[in-house]
């Protein structure tokens, strides 16, 4: 044990060890300063070269090039409200409660989704708050219309919190109260029509 | 004073490359990209650096000694920069041509190690003054084996006047007044019997002229680094156990000019071993029979010609050897203190004094 140990340290020291042991040293940052005109590609995880780091440099300049995310990578949320039927299931599964809707039924025809679904109801708020957001994706999932969907963007952090909060309703306010009032108003048409043929039954009864 | 406007001019374009080339240097033997956003590949990061230092406020801690902690910066730098006085740019260009430049050069270098001390002490701060201890006990050890190094060149060339130095390494030699019927041998040796006074290039320089001085060049440069605190002997900045060494409290404008004065430190010990060992601002190319590379590259002696080529080579072997030097600072890990010791006193020192016996011999040789 002693005369290995030994000859190890005489193997690893003297001059022209340490003259071999600084040049080797040298070789090596040289060779990576030679390879400094290559650049790392940003390919996806299932590219050959995404584990065996290439030569050249490693660094991506990020906010100009980015590593391409997976297709069903969970990242922020987007309601296509064009195509949302105001079903409320969405927010219903969400578990951390981050979307709020509120729903006006429409008085009259307001047409069809993409997918060829009868639109029925406004939804005068449609709110996902991306603070809350746990990206589980079961909203997605839930989805009747495909509308809700997960998009590739990440990069969305805010300074103030209340920018967090997404709108995605394509009414103003003043359309949602024009919406309420009409939708008031048919209520109370049909109210009175009605209460009208309770009497006039009971009259003729 | 033109002159020393030029030379400021001169030194500060020079340390400005150097800052952006060191940040690049060091991005790209560690497979990052540096400095990318301050102008096309960031080039404009040095220029902005310093903007942003002279921007900055000029603090003096309260309990500092003032009157050394404002006149350091002041010293130190002056005293780097009075170092280049003598350096001659080109045949007929040198800013102050005095017969005794090496021995001035020594001296006037040693002058930074007050400066040094006046920092550490002044700061009134434990890091800068174990740092200034530390630097000041560096480049005092460091000096002997390179002053060693360049004793033996000047005592091959026999002269401490870099203008003269440099006319002997190589085609011009006869131009200079009183060296008019000197001859140059390839290795020194008359007895080989091969005249280079008019082939030039590579074969006149001093270390071709005397092959010692081939490790005497690399016992000066080893020995600038120590002395210029440059890794792998920066423990007087060692950032991971001192924060910064001696300039720790020093901020704005002061930190610049030491900022400065490191890099012009570099700059010069790099510009004397290109004078005394690499041929000074002759050409590297040789007269190879009728193709004259060496007299085409070398231009005429006072006109514009002579002087651009003369600058060019001597910037671009300056810019060599500073290469050198970033390439050891991010290959090599810091020696320890006792290391550094030994390396100096019981390795270069021995060697160095070797080398100058055998200069001495040679140039007995060469006569």
């Amino acid at each position: 044990m002693e005369t290995i140990k030994k000859e190890a340290y005489k193997h690893k020291s003297g001059f022209w060890h340490v003259v071999k042991s600084l040049v080797s040293g040298a070789r090596l940052t040289l060779r990576h300063f030679a390879n400094a005109n290559k650049r790392r590609k940003p390919v996806y995880v299932s590219d050959d070269s995404y584990f065996k780091q290439p030569d050249g440099l490693a660094t991506l300049t990020y906010p100009y090039e980015a590593l391409p995310i997976p297709d069903n990578g969970r990242y922020r949320l987007h309601n296509e409200i064009e195509d949302c039927i105001v079903c409320d299931l969405c927010a219903k599964v969400c578990p951390v409660n981050c979307i709020t809707i509120e729903s006006v039924k429409a008085t009259e025809d307001i047409g069809v989704t993409s997918d060829g679904t009868k639109k029925r109801l406004y939804a005068p708020v449609f709110d996902i708050d991306m603070a809350k957001c746990c990206y589980c994706g079961l909203c997605t999932t839930v989805c009747p219309t495909d509308c809700l969907t997960m998009t590739p963007v990440y990069d969305f952090s805010e300074v103030n919190i209340k920018n967090m909060i997404y709108h995605f309703t394509d009414l103003s306010p003043e359309q949602a109260q024009e919406k309420q009032r009409l939708f008031e108003k048919q209520q109370e048409e049909m109210a009175a029509a009605k209460a009208a043929a309770l009497a006039a039954r009971k009259q003729q009864g | 004073m033109l002159a020393f406007l030029l030379t400021l001019m001169l030194l500060l374009g020079v340390v400005i490359v150097l800052a952006y080339a060191e940040r690049k240097v060091a991005a790209f033997m560690q497979d990052r990209l540096g400095p990318t956003e301050a102008g096309p590949y960031g080039s404009l990061q040095a220029v902005l650096d310093v903007l942003k230092l002279l921007q900055k406020e000029d603090i003096v801690p309260a309990l500092a000694d003032k009157g050394l902690f404002k006149l350091a910066p002041i010293l130190i730098f002056a005293a780097v920069f009075a170092g280049f006085a003598v350096i001659p740019i080109s045949p007929t260009l040198v800013p102050a041509g005095i017969g005794i430049g090496v021995f001035y050069l020594l001296a006037i270098i040693s002058l930074d190690v007050i400066g040094l001390l006046m920092a550490g002490w002044g700061s009134n701060n434990k890091y800068a003054m174990l740092g200034a201890m530390r630097s000041v006990a560096q480049i005092v050890s460091y000096e002997i084996p390179a002053g060693l190094a360049i004793l033996s060149a000047v005592m091959v060339s026999q002269s401490l006047d870099f203008q003269e130095i440099s006319y002997q390494q190589g085609v011009l030699m006869n131009a200079f007044p009183g060296m008019g019927y000197e001859t140059n041998w390839l290795f020194g040796i008359q007895a080989l019997g091969i005249d280079t006074t008019n082939i030039g290039g590579i074969t006149t320089w001093n270390i071709f002229r005397a092959p010692m001085l081939l490790v005497a060049f690399v016992i000066y440069f080893i020995a600038s680094l120590a002395e210029s605190n440059r890794a792998p002997f920066d423990i007087p900045e060692a950032e991971s156990e001192l924060v910064a060494g001696f300039h720790v409290e020093y901020s704005g404008f002061r930190f610049a000019v030491l900022f400065l004065a490191e890099y012009s430190m570099m700059v010069l010990v790099s510009l004397v071993a290109v004078i005394l060992f690499l041929g000074s601002w002759n050409t590297p190319l040789p007269n190879i029979g009728s193709v004259a590379l060496a007299n085409w590259t070398t231009g005429t002696i006072g006109e514009i010609s002579g002087n651009l080529w003369a600058a060019f080579w001597l910037i671009s072997k300056t810019f060599v050897l500073l290469f050198v030097q970033l390439w050891a600072r991010w290959t090599y890990p810091r020696l320890r203190v006792d290391q550094l010791m030994y390396l100096c006193w019981k390795v270069l020192t021995p060697v160095a004094l070797v080398v100058v016996l055998l200069a001495g011999v040679w140039r007995l040789l060469m006569i």
